[in-house]
């Protein structure tokens, strides 16, 4: 084993930039995070906060008008954004799976099963249509899919929503990836498909031995499959760190926010508590930081400098000015 | 949490997914039409009466086997050589499926190949190629092939190119169209960061996707690309003499429809009329039967 994180991201900056330049949307900015084998980080925010760019940029799948303008990603020690096209390719789908917000339409309606589920281990192995196909139903059979040996000449139509779901996991691990992206995977599903699925990865997680970062913004999900969190706001990671201790003390006010607005069965009077305000414009953020705006317990500062990264210790970051331990021990 | 599934057993194979298509509304009549002219195409040597390509200049203007005057020996008269028409027609047929189809197949390759790079690549190439298919739609189809078939010479196989080339342009506008919407497509972006490469995309992921619409397309053409043969045949651009096409023996027919002899025209316009509208009736139909989203998959 070698030692460190699998996947260290350091000071990670993806910009969109419009055609002639005038225009910069900041949607990932100065993002650190770290992720060892075999364990699962969450990154959670809301929708616009960056979290899709920032697994596509780890991909580098990225749509034209995205540039990586700075920072590094190692991955087992290389650096992904040094790499040529041709070299991230051999990476994708071999090293680095993901699964995608709507697997449901992630399937080609005219190839069955088998033969995409094999195309994977075809194109990173080289491997022949009869081994890849022997392949394909071994991973139907881990994924629970009942009579694989038929249901690989099926086409997509012919299955349920559970099964296309559970058939893109296995495409997913089909060359046994050491870490597995999943954006979204469960919100086009009912809410019983839904945990049988997160047991599912659970379950393969632990037989692979991958590591999994998952992109969500369903804290209940976060609590329940991850061991990291990383909580993202316009662009940046305000707060990250174990999840137990995020959850039992926020240092963020927004991840506080966030915790808080999650409904409970036992204050059924109350209305919902919504954070107020709207998430700034990625292409014109604020001075400051880019939370002061809607947070409560802003104050002078907030508005005027942009709080760095501070380490709280346990492996714990939070960007936010309360975090600066100098200033409250001297309050 | 564990879901019990019972091993149900499935049928072994599940129907193609043409088989889904309801033959209800089958255009029946447009597809016995155009099987028959590609029965009499392939079987022309056997069908014909006599040698089309050559007549008795004794037997000539002769008419219809049911006017006065005519004879149970050319059952629909003879031209102005003395030629067969009935064998003409039949040896017509063959000209005009094989220029029809192999015309329709290669502008067909070529439009649908450039449309999948120019709509998956985009970029400059996207506009380099759009940017040629503009020009050549600007150009009038029909002045277009006759510009280029005075440049080669008039013979089968040129007119297939001629046509292919002035007709690719209009598959590369449909299909690009298509690529567009379907590399946004789910599966299009799992193949993405599976690693395949941007080759493989096109070939395993979008081809298949579009070949319905390429398909329908060429049934459609098929009419199109016929219509502009004989047009070039008639005026003499075309399928060189002596060898019939429907095209050719309108043009050699019109001299004598003054004076009456309305057999010599009539009956290849009839072939060329009914070919077409079958061609596009059928075309049509399988334009609707293979919408994706009529299809229901």
């Amino acid at each position: 084993m070698r030692a460190g994180p699998l996947l260290e991201i350091r000071d990670l900056s993806t910009h969109y930039v419009s055609s002639r330049g005038t225009r910069v949307v900041r949607a990932v900015d100065q993002v650190s995070l770290r992720i060892n084998a075999g364990e699962t980080l969450g990154i959670v925010g809301e929708s616009g906060s960056g979290k899709s760019t920032l697994a596509l940029t780890i991909l580098r799948v990225l749509p034209p008008a995205a540039r990586i303008v700075s920072g590094e990603m190692l991955f087992e020690g290389e650096d992904l954004v040094q790499k040529s096209d041709a070299e991230m390719q051999h990476v994708r789908g071999k090293r680095i799976a993901m699964i995608l917000q709507d697997p449901m339409a992630s399937l080609n309606p005219l190839f069955t099963i088998g033969d995409q589920v094999a195309e994977p281990i075809r194109v990173h192995e080289g491997a022949g249509r009869a081994t890849a196909w022997r392949r394909a139903r071994e991973l139907l059979r881990a994924v629970r899919i009942p009579s694989p040996e038929t249901r690989v000449t099926q086409y997509p139509h012919e299955m349920s929503g559970g099964m296309r779901q559970r058939i893109v996991g296995a495409i997913g691990i089909s060359c046994e990836p050491r870490l597995l992206i999943a954006d979204e995977p469960t919100t086009s599903l009912d809410l019983t498909i839904q945990a049988q699925y997160l047991n599912l990865l659970r379950e393969l997680q632990r037989a692979h031995g991958l590591a999994l970062i998952f992109i969500t913004h369903n804290l209940g999900i976060v609590a329940k499959m991850c061991d990291q969190l990383a909580v993202m706001y316009a662009g940046r990671v305000v707060e990250s760190g174990p999840v137990s201790r995020i959850f039992n003390a926020p240092a963020h006010p927004y991840t506080e926010a966030l915790l808080n607005s999650i409904p409970r069965m036992s204050d059924s009077a109350q209305r919902l508590t919504a954070i107020e305000g709207q998430p700034p414009d990625l292409a014109a953020l604020p001075r400051g930081c880019s939370f002061a705006p809607r947070c409560v317990r802003a104050f002078d500062r907030c508005h005027v400098e942009t709080p760095p990264e501070f380490a709280l210790g346990g492996g714990r970051t939070a960007r936010c000015w309360l975090a600066d331990r100098p200033r409250i021990e001297a309050a | 949490m564990t879901i019990q599934t019972e091993a149900i057993a499935l049928p072994p194979r599940s129907p193609s997914r043409y088989a889904s298509l309801r033959l209800g509304d089958f255009p029946l009549i447009p597809a016995l039409i155009l099987g028959g002219v590609a029965f009499v195409a392939i079987f022309a040597n056997l069908l014909a009466p006599h040698n089309p390509e050559i007549g008795s200049l004794a037997a000539r203007f002769r008419p219809p086997f049911w006017e006065t005057g005519g004879s149970a020996k050319y059952l629909l008269g003879t031209d102005q050589l003395g030629r067969d028409v009935l064998s003409r027609l039949i040896f017509g047929a063959r000209v005009s499926m094989v220029v029809g189809f192999t015309a329709v197949i290669f502008a067909g390759t070529v439009g649908t190949t450039l449309g999948i790079i120019s709509g998956y690549l985009g970029g400059w190439v996207d506009q380099v190629v759009m940017r040629i298919t503009d020009t050549w739609l600007a150009l009038p189809p029909l002045m277009f092939a006759i510009f280029l078939a005075a440049i080669v010479g008039p013979s089968m196989w040129n007119i297939v190119i001629i046509l292919g080339l002035v007709y690719w342009t209009r598959y590369a506008r449909v299909i690009r169209g298509e690529v567009l919407s379907l590399k946004e497509r789910e599966f299009v972006r799992l193949a993405i960061v599976a690693g395949c490469s941007k080759w493989t995309i096109m070939y395993r992921h979008i081809l298949p996707n579009v070949v319905n619409s390429a398909i329908v397309l060429g049934t459609l053409m098929l009419g199109v690309v016929i219509i502009t043969e004989a047009s070039l045949s008639f005026l003499g651009v075309g399928v060189p003499p002596p060898e019939p096409a429907w095209g050719l023996m309108l043009s050699d027919g019109k001299q004598s429809l003054m004076v009456g002899r309305w057999w010599l025209s009539v009956l290849p316009g009839l072939c060329i009329m009914l070919m077409v509208l079958s061609a596009n009736l059928l075309g049509d139909w399988l334009r609707v039967k293979l919408d994706p989203q009529l299809r229901q998959l």
